[in-house]
């Protein structure tokens, strides 16, 4: 089946390919397939697949990936404007809402 | 938080300083996954200081993380224990762990694993080497399923209490009349039924076949659908007039809007901006649709008497 894709183009995930070394270690953390391998090069392939996870920022070595990391989650951001830290997401202390 | 296990490093089947070293979080659940897994191989599970969470989030939230890793590989004394320096850290722990700060700090070796624990033994036999698809998170029907009544149960706490305040409005406002608030908390308890089948139940199920990429459109969607057949066959046999029929018209998709937009923290596919620019649109629309349902349900209770 094909996967399940959310909003178009809105995602923060940056890649500056004259940075990057080709280490494929974005290739083995995302677990969106939003890279691919294309002649040896790195290059973002599926950029609305991304769900901001971080992992591919924090593994890369070079600092070629920037992204700003974050949970999807409506009901953390909900509990957040009403000062409330419960339900299926609770806000981290980064402010950032991170499911429990 | 409720669920965990002690921090350390344990021995699965029987570990020699050869084996493999897993790494995993300290919620039961997650341990348990993973040792089942291993049933019948030999190997070393070293368990992180999650505070009872999960990998993926314990990740997002930095304590499945480069800091706490390292620490643990001292604080077990990992080094002596093992001859391999290489650690088989969980897929979905790369949002808190850097592997390259992990070798330069402890000289351990991150190798990403699966996404999923099942996938291990398949892992080991491909020597370390995961596939596309164990490397995939996704979110099929049997994950949507079970999660449906962590939607439905919070929400039905939500409506009985509304229910029970709509109850003490609309026998103030028709009167003092119990049976005709009854009849008319009837109908705004119906109201919510629907939305939460439509919103917290069926739109999680049915997410890849609903119009719209926002859970909000989903939700209203399907929400609408059920709103006309509600409202048209209760104007039509039940009569309670034209504002209780546009009540629920207005009122059940936009509920059922704002309850599959909830579902986006239980979903695998939302990022933090898109949900962001979801509820930018979609959470005025919400309340907004809400309120003004809520008033027309106040002027046909009114109209009623």
């Amino acid at each position: 089946m094909r996967p399940l894709l959310y909003l178009n183009d809105v995602v923060t995930l940056a890649f500056d390919a004259s940075k990057c070394t080709g280490c494929r270690m974005c290739l083995a953390v995302c677990p969106r397939e939003v890279f691919r391998l294309s002649f040896g090069k790195i290059e973002v392939a599926s950029r609305d697949a991304c769900i901001e996870c971080g992992a591919c920022r924090r593994n890369c070595p070079s600092g070629a990936l920037t992204v700003r990391a974050g949970v999807g989650c409506a009901s953390g951001m909900i509990n957040k404007m009403l000062g409330r830290k419960k339900a299926c997401c609770v806000v981290g202390d980064d402010g950032y809402p991170s499911c429990q | 938080m409720h669920y965990s296990v002690d921090p350390g490093l344990y021995a699965t089947g029987n570990a020699r300083p050869e084996s493999p070293v897993f790494v995993t979080a300290n919620y039961k659940m997650t341990f348990d996954l993973l040792r089942r897994a291993l049933a019948g191989i030999d190997g070393w599970i070293l368990v992180l200081d999650t505070l009872g969470i999960n990998v993926w989030c314990a990740a997002g939230k930095g304590t499945f993380g480069t800091d706490e890793l390292v620490e643990r590989i001292e604080s077990s004394c990992l080094a002596d224990v093992v001859s391999d320096r290489r650690l088989i850290v969980p897929q979905l722990g790369a949002p808190g762990v850097a592997a390259h700060e992990v070798r330069r700090r402890s000289g351990f070796q991150v190798v990403y694993g699966p996404v999923r624990a099942d996938d291990v033994p398949a892992f080991l036999k491909n020597g370390l080497k995961a596939t596309g698809r164990m490397r995939r998170k996704d979110f099929r029907f049997t994950e949507r399923l079970a999660l449906v009544p962590r939607e439905v149960v919070p929400a039905v706490k939500w409506a009985i209490l509304a229910a029970a305040a709509l109850y003490v409005l609309s026998f103030f406002v028709s009167g003092f009349s119990a049976s005709k608030a009854a009849d008319w908390t009837l109908l705004a308890a119906v109201s919510l039924g629907i939305s939460i089948l439509a919103g917290a139940a069926l739109t999680p199920i049915m997410l890849p076949w609903l119009p719209g990429k926002a859970f909000s459109t989903k939700g209203f969607s399907l929400g609408l659908l059920f709103a006309v057949f509600a409202s048209l066959l209760n104007y039509v046999f039940h009569h309670p007039g034209i504002a209780a029929a546009l009540a629920q018209l207005v009122s059940i998709p936009t509920l059922a809007a704002y309850l599959a937009m909830n579902f986006t923290g239980s979903s695998t596919f939302t990022s933090l901006s898109g949900v962001r620019k979801e509820m930018r649109f979609a959470l005025p629309l919400e309340i907004g649709g809400m309120t003004v349902g809520l008033a027309l349900w106040i002027a046909a209770v009114v109209m009623g008497g």
